[in-house]
């Protein structure tokens, strides 16, 4: 469980970035952070494994504050997923996929053995192993950040617009991959992105965020759509357009939320 | 420290001041035959230079020249000339200026060359022809860099100067050689603060000059220029 | 030529005494300006005064320099020590800038990752920035050891021993044979640093040349 507790970012000589934001994010839940850009969702996250340090509040992980916790041995256990994949260049696949657990001391023989399993959990060839990350495509890469995410098998996954560079279909693709991931893991992940569709596709709840990282509305998928808080929420999601006539269908026994175009934006809690 | 006591010594004695083997006119020789060398380098490289840049054709040659000037020992340009020519100032100031060519030709071609081609393309588009663009866009915003290329020729110049007086009896070498031979280490080392002093004055010198350069002349808007940063350094400590 | 075959054991021995003064001073040179590079990469002001002194450093000349040395360090002036110290000086001077410009052209945001994922700043710096770094310092170590190398003929003058040897005894003893074996031989020693240092960094940079050999097209949005 993560709680943030009135947390307050101000960055020196800028104005407010994130101010008094309160949040739980429950074990093994997926709650996606969503605002336009700047709205302070990446300073929120990076505040979870003190890549920023709130300017006041704190960050609570089961029930402990993250300033208690030595900076590096935490970010060691809390997998982390950027936008441009943050793989090291010059190191292969395998490589990276092992780096923390080769920070933390796993013998390299063993930590390669498990990162190439992992590569096969997160849909890609071994093969590609031993390539370096420039070799691959932007989706092979997110895949691959994805797999070094997990691979000192962290409680938690940050995830910040991991899938913002990849084209569309290949984001598909990476979402179904990251549903079916989390269906068999139940981590606590929290995801931030700018694409509202993405947010009711992958989060069990979500929090849509205003300017200074001000909570317009929070609740899962279906709340949100079904009744906007304000014309803020309700610009943002876009439930005006045509497109967005949602009906439900069940698919394998879960409720998903389909819209007028026929493509699932949701799944709704059980 | 009572080294540079002595070397102090040697240049606050008067007697070190006049005459043909004085300090002035040694400073004024050195001085000469650099800007001399370096005036001719200029007149050779730099249409060449401004040209290769314009047309973007031969950069692998100006690559090739400044590689191959830096794995050339300067002493040995020298002396092999000095044996050719025999003793005088033929030899030096020949070797001279084959040793500045490579900087100011790189500084030119480096600096037109790296002009934007948007601004260039604009030029044209407003009814421009090349000569045109040649000396009103492409050299003035070009100012910065070129300079920088001279200050690299010139501060080369100079250091080989002083090796000049190996095979001349010229300029401010001439007190490290003599003092060498005769091992009076306080004129070797006042000679060679001499020297020191004077490549340090150009390089401030031309370090402001760059800069005028590039606040004036080639973006007179901005109050920072950024030339010191990006002036091609392809001087050698000789 | 004929004056090579009757000289070669000397031109052999010359050029060792050239490779023992110029190889430990392009190690030194490098040893130091890392450190250096490093720091004024990350503090921007320190940085600017570290790189302008070291821009007033290249610009004293070798010869007044080797004179200066002596003075400055205590060393004997006609010993190998000064004329080491001397091409470190040079070297040091010229590398901080490609050191500094090496570290900057790390992307920040694989430095950041490295950061998010738990590198402490010492595995930062040793598993990140430097292997990174090295492309771009290896261009800069390159253009040193090559000037190193040519420049190390300059210790003739004051009497240490080296390929310049050459240079001076054959331009006093007048033969041109033997001032130009001096010039072709330093060069080809350039050439050799040189060459070595370009395998060594195919070597260190696997990396780097499999990008350029074979690109794979890349989904890049923004
Ligand atoms: N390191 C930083 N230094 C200064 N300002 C920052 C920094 N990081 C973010 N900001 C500012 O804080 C605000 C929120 O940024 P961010 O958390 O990155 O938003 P988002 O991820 O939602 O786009 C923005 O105005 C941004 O300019
Ligand atoms: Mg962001």
């Amino acid at each position: 469980m993560i709680e943030f507790e009135t947390v307050s970012k101000t960055y020196p000589g800028q104005s407010v970035a994130v101010a008094d934001f309160s949040l739980v994010v429950p074990s093994h839940r997926t709650v996606v952070l969503v605002g336009s850009s700047g709205s302070g969702k990446s300073t929120l996250l990076r505040t979870v494994n003190r890549m920023v340090e709130p300017t006041s509040g704190r960050v609570l992980i089961d029930d402990e504050d993250v300033r208690e916790r030595d900076p590096v041995a935490l970010r060691r256990s809390i997998g982390y997923v950027l936008q441009h994949g943050g793989l090291l260049p010059h190191r292969s696949v395998l490589d990276n996929i092992a780096t923390v657990p080769v920070l933390k001391g796993t013998p390299k023989r063993r930590a390669r053995t498990a990162a190439s399993e992992l590569l096969e959990r997160v849909g890609l060839d071994p093969k590609i192993g031993r390539r370096y990350p420039g070799q691959l495509s932007g989706g092979q890469q997110q895949r691959v950040g994805v797999a070094r995410a997990l691979a000192a098998d962290p409680n938690i996954l940050l995830m910040d617009e991991p899938f913002g560079a990849v084209d569309p279909i290949m984001r598909r693709e990476l979402q179904e991959e990251l549903l079916r991931l989390q269906a068999e893991l139940h981590k606590t992940i929290v995801f931030v992105t700018h694409d509202i569709d993405e947010a009711f596709l992958l989060g069990d709840e979500v929090v849509v965020l205003r300017e200074g990282g001000v909570i317009a509305q929070r609740g899962t998928p279906a709340e949100i759509l079904g009744a906007p808080a304000d014309d803020f929420v309700r610009d943002f999601v876009g439930a005006d357009r045509a497109e967005r006539e949602l009906h439900i269908t069940t698919v394998d026994g879960r409720s998903i939320a389909v819209d007028g175009t026929g493509r699932p934006v949701g799944v709704l809690a059980p | 420290m009572n080294l540079f006591l002595d070397a102090l010594a040697w240049l606050t004695d008067p007697a070190h001041w006049t005459g043909p083997g004085g300090v002035p006119t040694r400073v004024l020789q050195h001085l000469a035959i650099t800007f001399a060398a370096v005036t001719a380098a200029a007149i050779l490289a730099l249409p060449a230079g401004v040209l290769i840049g314009h047309t973007r054709k031969g950069a692998g040659l100006v690559g090739a020249i400044a590689g191959a000037a830096r794995a050339i020992p300067t002493l040995g340009l020298l002396t092999l000339l000095g044996l050719a020519l025999g003793i005088g100032l033929k030899a030096p100031l020949i070797a001279l200026i084959v040793l500045a060519v490579p900087s100011v030709l790189a500084g030119a071609y480096a600096g037109v060359q790296n002009v934007d081609t948007a601004i260039t393309g604009a030029a044209r588009a407003i009814g421009m022809n090349p000569r045109q663009i040649v000396f009103q866009v492409e050299i003035p915003l070009a100012a910065p860099v070129l300079i920088g290329g001279l200050r690299a020729a010139t501060l080369q110049v100079v250091a080989t100067a002083t090796l000049a007086a190996y095979t001349a009896d010229f300029g401010l070498g001439r007190y490290l050689f003599s003092g060498l031979k005769s091992r009076d280490y306080a004129e070797m080392l006042a000679g060679a603060l001499l020297v020191a002093a004077l490549a340090l004055l150009l390089e401030l010198l031309f370090a402001a000059g760059q800069r005028l350069a590039a606040k004036r002349i080639a973006a007179p808007a901005h109050e920072k220029g950024a030339a010191e940063s990006d002036s091609p350094r392809e001087k050698e400590p000789v | 030529m004929n004056w090579l075959s009757l000289n070669w054991p000397q031109v052999i021995e010359l050029t060792r005494d050239h490779l023992l003064l110029s190889a430990p001073a392009l190690l030194l040179s490098v040893l130091i300006a890392v450190p250096i590079g490093r720091l004024a990469q990350q503090r921007p002001r320190i940085g600017g005064a570290l790189l302008g002194a070291a821009s007033l450093l290249y610009a004293i000349p070798a010869l007044p320099l080797l004179i200066i040395i002596p003075a400055l360090f205590g060393v004997p002036l006609r010993s190998p020590a000064t004329m080491v110290i001397a091409l470190t000086v040079y070297g040091v001077a010229l590398l901080v800038r490609t050191a500094a410009d090496a570290f900057g052209s790390v992307d920040p945001r694989v430095r950041e990752a490295a950061v998010a994922v738990g590198h402490s700043p010492r595995s930062v710096f040793w598993r990140v920035d430097l292997p990174l770094a090295v492309p771009v310092l290896l261009a800069g170590v390159r253009v040193v050891a090559v000037s190193t190398v040519s420049l190390v003929t300059i210790g003739a003058l004051i009497g240490v021993p080296s390929l310049g040897t050459l240079l001076t005894d054959g331009f006093q003893r007048g033969i041109p044979a033997e001032v130009a074996t001096g010039i072709i031989a330093t060069m080809a020693l350039a050439l050799l640093f040189d060459a070595l240092l370009v395998a060594a960094g195919r070597a260190l940079t696997p990396w780097a040349t499999i990008r350029h050999e074979r690109p794979l097209p890349q989904e890049e949005t923004t």
